[in-house]
């Protein structure tokens, strides 16, 4: 698809607190919500900001591994559960491993381009801290090729596979470069999540959080190149916006004002069975990108800001790279000179991305959808940036396993 | 015979005791790994755990069980590689499964010493009674072999006396692991005179295995910890005593507490410490040393009437703390024992613990509790401070804090110039590894 056939908005955005280790109202042994709480929770956020929710045409939910975390499948059938106005209406999961957010909004997009709905209730959810991280690494092992790479992987299996990226960039560019500007992305992602009073890491109130993300890796408890804090922590939470058409907003009630444009998207999904072709490339990433910049029209330059995926620090980096936002190896320098900042030359995960606002898997990349909505609608409170009138534009970058599933979106302000 | 060899068959008596069950699990993991080596697959492993009780027995499994899962989990890299060659076992889950389920098929238990009858090594954590212990490993030198080394985890018994009253022959070393042996990094070692060279390299190559930290002690009743340890408490108490002139005794216990864990930022207060060590520990301790040490009274009237009213803290089986000098709940203070009424004065009733504190006055400027510094770089720098602070103040708070710091420095020393320890490296050593303190008695501050 090279252009859309009719205008798509998204609104109504809302997120339950992220919950985890770092929340002052997180304790391991005591009973916590469940995953049915945290979609109800959810949609009735986006509901409270309609008229009515009969008005609503479909759901959609997204997640990634409920069947292992909370053993739990069905998804779509606890959407009425929302309100009872929505018995009997269309839902579905989808699932795309960590990219299952971007997949969901996808999902609604189509929807709603196809005419089969005008408003998608679309959310994104997991809850991860049923089980022990220990566990929790062979479940999220699912999102590679389990049974070609589970047996011979690492205990913990994905931060091994971006230690090996870490690992291949120190090689190429520098260990001090790579290290350095991971540990400044690990302060920022901090410092942002702490004016975000939703995300897991607000409560943080650590002193001299670059000395924190400086730590040396210790290969005999965790992996080679990645400290705990380049890793996304364990999150419950979800978040859920609506997807519609011009007349689905008017439908619910929504004034233009409130809402964002899609203006460009592009989804790029690589072959599971093989193995990344270069470590210090996220490659299915650029394509998706790629697609989402010609879709738009837009180049890296036009864009306000960014909702980029960074389940470790490293692949924040390069998915600065593979967004062309700079040239393959400048990613580190790029953060390290803090033009990722708030106030920076290209503001990047400003509520705290997913190392400090939390990384409830399957629901990160709804998550950032409505981040985006926040910004361009001037709900994003504390964390608001300064929208310039010449760049209206956030892109979002949601990323499935080891670059495999990415769901790339831009969006604009419905009113100019 | 080598460690290895040895290891295919321990006993540990007392098992399931405080430090028995710690032991077990230590031993339990190190047989499980060696079992793990290739060149050991296809050797039995036996640990014969043996206690008085088949109760005690029943909870010791339970609890090595949760253990072992625990220690699973935490080494699930390495596990990951030792079970690589296993196809079946793919998830973290599986091989944490078969680790637990390994390290359990090695575990015998029972009632009877003669379990340990082909044991190469044996372990004693029974109770703290010379006679006892005599006892107890006459029979087992009886039973077992005449190469089995013994490993004592007294506190307190001098090890020749031990080596001597059974007729040992050099086999037995002090190895003296710290509450909880499974967490504390501290074992100190006593090597007394004409230990069989073999068992003192086996005992300091299954320290480095079990990642313990080593610090020698002259074989002298106490040795250094409880030569620390036991004079420690009993200046507390004398300094009660004083108090008692001035407030009550509830009063001065709770004082004396306050100083010894804030002003002098210890983990803890040196009454929950006694609490948490057992007061019939303390006096039974304090009886078996009191002999050696002629010049000194290592006793206390105070700790008789404690015992003597039954009242001895200790932990329930599930590791929570029993009442002693203070009552506790959940593991917190929220009392101090009245001897006179035998009864506990709550924390929150009245207004004695708010006279108590303002006789001691504020703490110092720059007070940082003991669980704030222990992660912090700059530790060293703000005790420093902190403690220049302590020098120069003149509430009775800061006075009493003075006392206490000039009082353990001198038993640290004290313990080097007559000869328990080496160095005061190794008097710092015990008190930094083996009761968690942020800094060695031995020091500038006073």
């Amino acid at each position: 698809m090279t252009q859309l056939a009719k205008p798509v908005y998204l609104a109504a955005g809302y997120h339950t607190i992220f919950l985890g280790t770092g929340r002052k109202e997180f304790h391991p042994k005591k009973p916590r919500p469940g995953i049915d709480h945290y979609i109800i929770e959810a949609g009735k956020g986006a509901i409270s900001q309609i008229n009515d929710a009969g008005n609503i045409d479909e759901g959609v939910v997204s997640n990634f591994m409920a069947a292992r975390f909370n053993r739990q499948g069905n998804l779509a059938a606890f959407i009425p559960s929302i309100d009872p106005a929505l018995l009997y209406k269309p839902c579905s999961r989808v699932e795309g491993a960590c990219g299952s957010g971007g997949l969901g909004v996808f999902t609604a997009i189509k929807s709603v381009l196809a005419g089969v709905s005008d408003t998608v209730l679309t959310i994104g959810v997991e809850v991860q801290n049923s089980v022990k991280a220990v566990y929790g690494a062979d479940y999220l092992a699912g999102a590679g090729y389990y049974d070609g790479e589970r047996k011979n992987g690492h205990a913990h299996f994905f931060p091994d596979k971006f230690s090996e990226r870490a690992g291949a960039c120190f090689k190429k560019y520098g260990q001090e470069s790579i290290r350095t500007a991971m540990a400044r992305w690990y302060e920022q992602a901090i410092l942002n999540a702490r004016k975000n009073p939703k995300a897991q890491e607000y409560h943080n109130g650590i002193g001299d959080l670059y000395a924190l993300g400086m730590t040396p890796p210790n290969p005999k408890v965790f992996v080679e190149n990645l400290n705990v804090f380049d890793c996304s922590k364990v999150t419950d939470g979800a978040s859920a916006a609506i997807v519609a058409s011009a007349e689905g907003l008017k439908k619910l009630g929504i004034d233009k004002k409130d809402a964002v444009e899609l203006v460009g998207f592009g989804i790029s999904v690589d072959d599971l069975k093989q193995p990344p072709k270069d470590l210090t490339k996220l490659v299915t990433t650029q394509k998706a990108v790629e697609k989402a910049y010609q879709m738009s029209g837009l180049k890296p330059t036009d864009l306000g800001f960014l909702e980029l995926h960074d389940c470790f620090t490293i692949t924040a980096l390069l998915a600065l790279e593979a967004a062309c936002i700079v040239k393959e190896g400048e990613g580190a320098d790029y953060v390290r000179e803090g033009k990722t900042h708030q106030d920076g030359e290209l503001p990047t995960n400003a509520t705290g991305g997913l190392i400090g606002f939390g990384h409830p898997t399957g629901g990160t990349g709804v998550r950032q959808a409505v981040d985006i909505w926040q910004q361009l609608t001037g709900k994003a409170g504390d964390c608001q940036l300064k929208i310039k009138s010449k760049k209206p534009y956030g892109m979002m970058i949601n990323m499935g396993g080891n670059d495999k599933t990415v769901a790339v979106m831009i969006f604009k302000p419905a009113v100019a | 015979m080598t460690l290895n060899d040895r290891l295919e068959n321990v006993a540990i008596i007392g098992a399931a005791g405080k430090m028995g069950s710690g032991i077990a699990l230590l031993m339990a993991q190190e047989m499980a790994l060696q079992k793990l080596q290739p060149e050991n697959q296809k050797k039995t492993y036996v640990l014969n755990l043996i206690d008085v009780s088949e109760a005690a027995l029943v909870g010791l499994l339970k609890y090595l069980k949760t253990q072992s899962v625990k220690l699973a989990e935490k080494n699930i890299v390495n596990l990951r590689q030792l079970y690589g060659d296993r196809q079946d076992l793919v998830e973290n889950q599986d091989i944490i499964n078969q680790f637990v389920d390994d390290l359990n098929l090695n575990l015998r238990t029972g009632t009877d010493l003669n379990i340990a009858k082909d044991s190469h090594m044996v372990f004693e954590a029974i109770v703290e009674n010379a006679d006892t212990k005599v006892s107890v490993l006459k029979k087992l030198n009886e039973i077992c072999k005449p190469d089995t080394f013994y490993f004592t985890n007294t506190s307190s018994i001098p090890i020749k006396l031990l080596n001597d009253k059974v007729g040992l022959k050099g086999r037995i070393i002090g190895y003296h692991f710290y509450n909880p042996p499974a967490v504390q990094k501290l074992v100190e070692l006593i090597l007394p005179k004409g230990i069989n060279p073999q068992l003192k390299d086996a005992a300091l190559e299954l320290g480095k295995r079990l990642r313990k930290t080593l610090i020698p002690s002259n074989d002298i009743a106490g040795f250094i910890g409880n030569g620390h340890f036991m004079r420690d408490g009993l200046h507390a108490i004398s300094e009660v005593e004083k108090l008692e002139k001035e407030v009550s005794q509830v009063q001065a216990i709770y004082m004396l507490n306050k100083i010894s864990q804030d002003f002098l930022i210890r983990p803890m207060g040196i009454f929950q410490l006694i609490d948490y060590v057992g007061i019939d520990v303390f006096q039974l301790i304090l009886k078996t040393m009191n002999p050696y040490f002629p010049k000194e009274n290592l006793h206390s009237d105070l700790i008789d009437k404690m015992v003597a009213k039954k009242v001895l803290g200790g932990q329930n089986p599930d590791g929570s703390q029993k009442d002693g000098f203070l009552k506790y709940e959940k593991n917190r203070p929220v009392g101090v024992y009245d001897l006179k009424k035998s009864a506990y004065q709550m924390l929150d009733s009245g207004n004695w613990v708010k006279e108590a504190e303002k006789k001691l006055g504020d703490l110092p400027e720059g007070f940082i509790p003991w669980r704030g510094l222990l992660q912090d770089p700059q530790k060293a720098d703000k005790l420093k401070t902190f403690f220049k602070k302590v020098k120069t103040g003149k509430t009775l708070g800061t006075q009493l804090a003075q006392n206490y710091l000039k009082e353990s420095k001198a038993i640290g020393e004290k313990l080097v110039s007559e000869g328990v320890a080496h160095s005061p490296n190794d008097v710092n050593g015990v008190l930094l590894n083996g009761f968690f303190h942020l800094y060695g008695p031995i020091n500038d501050y006073v």
